[in-house]
């Protein structure tokens, strides 16, 4: 760290820059963050382990983590598709498909849940049919999914966009000048350019989802050992007054998010590493996102 | 700097002479009073603060805003506890108003002693809310336990009103069984085998019956149920009463911290007063909620159908006994749910 201090920098305001991040961030994730840990340390090693451990909340961190993997990759697939839509052809209503992305975001997650509901239940729009065929979407697994599906639509959507938008087409037409097919071209030259901003945002849309509450409950049915995602069990036991127990789920969540995080983002530096030292415009934006979530304390 | 500092002292003398310009103004010619309550009595509240409103301006001629807040009561309890400046709160059940006075010492140990009828200025039950024409042919508890009737119930760990639910089962086949705690703890298992949706509170619980079209019998409030039927029509649902059920008492209580740093304790203590009088019985009642007055109660008669209720003192004991055996971590509710 000596060092970087040493080096007066060109650019200006970095000490005063520098300060003000880590002050703000402190004040933003840190204080409330060591405050959960604050409030846990209350109980004995015994007492957290019987609480984080317990069959009916390891049940629910299979539901949450799962549901939201399973979430997230739909999103993945289908953000990249609606990308590459959006980017590489014009179309009626073009503009209002593209807003239309971001209402997920927009919308207060009781509505969203809500409305969910409503179009999946039983009696619904698309409950009938659903159930018509021996599909139960609303109350059980699949209405989880279905909500941490809807709710991480944009992020994978709006990471991709600008890359795929900066990207010159001259590069798909050289590869197809030079004789790789429509596959190569895709695999190739196009996958590896988006990958790394595709996993940015799986990420967000992973997170996201662990963390959702108000847009799931109404359509899980919080049946425990069923369909209990982990917030609700933190909500249950703040209901309890028990803040102890509430925090120590709370952790216990917080810690599983960091360790996969972690490991999306060493995946993500492999497969930049294996692409060589190129295309610093990615690798900017993604520390950008990234950084902050993990705490990798890396200096330019 | 000199000049600097006067600036300093101007600014703060002005702002000090604002400050001590509201003050006075606002103790003398209204006042604002917040009310934290459940779910349930968002219609009642409205009726009785305009009521009261009405009947304080005429008696001192100050005007009151009562400003209401609703929630699951728990989470109201947590919300006071965790410094949200309530005068007044008017929970589901005396456990919260017990935490808030054993976490925060905003209100004395003994609060639910200082107002009449354990300061229950109004009391509810549990009902049986069934579709048109009652399919499945629900009379009493015992066919809600029935295989293949789905029963829709809050979750009572936090839901006020689905704890009543529980006790009025168990209280039922307590009571039945000639005070069996066994007998009961099974009873109360079969119902929740039944129930395939557990919402987080009691409106929510509504909407999973009356929208969502799932289930064959809603475990109610009475007044929720009445409510119901009145706003969505007697031609969809109809109300099944029961042999016997709970009587639920959902208490008000001052918060003393409160009202005495806001100086507002004259004002709140005739609030919750004026709730016992007959014009505050007959908004609550009007609002289906059973009232203590006997005049009040005999006109509204037709309302009301005639129940054996009994008290949780009856078949659980106080609210800390019911809340450590039944409800908290472990307790028969989460061993209904235990992976066998």
């Amino acid at each position: 760290m000596a060092v970087i201090f040493k080096q007066k920098s060109i650019l200006p305001g970095f000490g005063l820059a520098l300060g003000f991040t880590m002050f703000y961030l402190s004040l933003i994730v840190l204080i409330p963050l060591s405050a959960t840990f604050w409030k846990t340390s209350t109980l004995t090693w015994h007492q957290f382990w019987h609480v984080v451990a317990s069959p009916r909340a390891m049940a629910s961190y299979r539901l949450s983590f799962g549901a939201s993997l399973i979430g997230a990759f739909i999103n993945l697939f289908f953000g990249v598709l609606v990308a590459w839509v959006l980017v590489r052809y014009s179309f009626p209503l073009k503009r209002l498909f593209d807003s239309l992305i971001d209402l997920p975001f927009a919308l207060p997650t009781a509505v969203a849940g809500i409305a969910l509901t409503t179009v999946y239940a039983p009696n619904g729009w698309l409950g009938r049919p659903l159930e018509s065929i021996g599909v139960h979407a609303a109350y059980t697994r699949l209405g989880v999914t279905i909500a941490l599906t809807f709710i991480g639509l944009p992020f994978v959507v709006r990471t991709v966009q600008p890359v795929l938008g900066d990207l010159d087409k001259e590069l798909e037409e050289a590869a197809a000048s030079l004789g790789a097919g429509r596959w190569q071209t895709f695999t190739r030259v196009l996958l590896p350019a988006i990958l790394p901003a595709a996993i940015t945002g799986f990420t967000m849309a992973f997170a996201r989802a662990v963390g959702e509450y108000g847009s799931v409950i109404f359509i899980a049915g919080n049946m425990p050992m069923r369909t209990e995602i982990t917030p609700l069990l933190i909500i249950t036991r703040l209901q309890e007054y028990d803040y102890a127990g509430a925090t120590a789920i709370a952790v216990a969540m917080l810690v599983v998010s960091f360790v996969l995080l972690l490991a999306i983002n060493l995946l993500q530096r492999w497969s930049s590493g294996r692409r060589g030292r190129e295309s610093s415009q990615e690798s900017a934006f993604l520390g950008a996102t990234l950084k902050p979530v993990l705490g990798r304390g890396e200096g330019q | 700097m000199k000049s600097a500092y006067r600036k300093l002292w101007v600014f703060a003398v002005v702002i000090g002479f604002a400050l001590s310009l509201t003050r006075p103004v606002h103790a003398q010619g209204s006042a604002t009073l917040l009310n934290v309550s459940y779910d349930p009595t968002r219609e009642l509240y409205q009726d009785y603060n305009a009521a009261f409103a009405k009947y304080w301006k005429a008696k001192t001629g100050q005007d009151i805003k009562v400003q209401q807040s609703h929630g699951g009561s728990g989470a109201q309890a947590r919300a006071v506890i965790d410094g949200l400046q309530a005068d007044v709160v008017t929970l589901a059940l005396a456990y919260d108003i017990d935490a808030i006075s054993e976490k925060a010492k905003l209100l004395p140990a003994n609060w639910q002693s200082r107002l009449p009828n354990n300061s229950t200025p109004y009391t509810s039950t549990i009902v049986f809310l069934v579709r048109k024409g009652n399919p499945k042919n629900i009379k009493d508890w015992d066919d809600v336990v029935k295989p293949g009737v789905a029963v829709i119930t809050p979750n009572p760990k936090t839901s006020g009103g689905a704890r009543w639910a529980y006790l009025a089962a168990w209280g039922y086949a307590y009571l039945k069984s000639g005070k069996s705690d066994a007998a009961a703890k099974d009873f109360v298992t079969h119902l929740y085998k039944n129930v395939p949706v557990l919402d987080s509170g009691a409106r929510g619980s509504t909407t999973t019956f009356v929208e969502r079209g799932i289930g064959d019998v809603l475990l109610a409030w009475e007044n929720e149920a009445l409510l119901s039927v009145k706003e969505l029509g007697p031609d969809k649902f109809q109300i099944v009463v029961p042999s016997q059920s709970i009587l639920a008492e959902p208490p008000v209580s001052v918060v003393d911290q409160v009202v005495d740093r806001k100086g507002t304790r004259t004002v709140v203590e005739a609030y919750l007063q004026y709730l016992y009088t007959p014009e505050g019985q007959e908004i609550a009642a009007r609002n289906f909620y059973r009232p203590r007055l006997d005049t009040v109660a005999k006109k509204y008669a037709s309302t009301f159908p005639k129940i054996k209720l009994f008290t949780l003192g009856e078949v659980v004991g106080d609210w800390h006994k019911t809340q450590s055996v039944h409800f908290a971590d472990g307790g028969v509710f989460d061993q209904i749910y235990q992976p066998k």
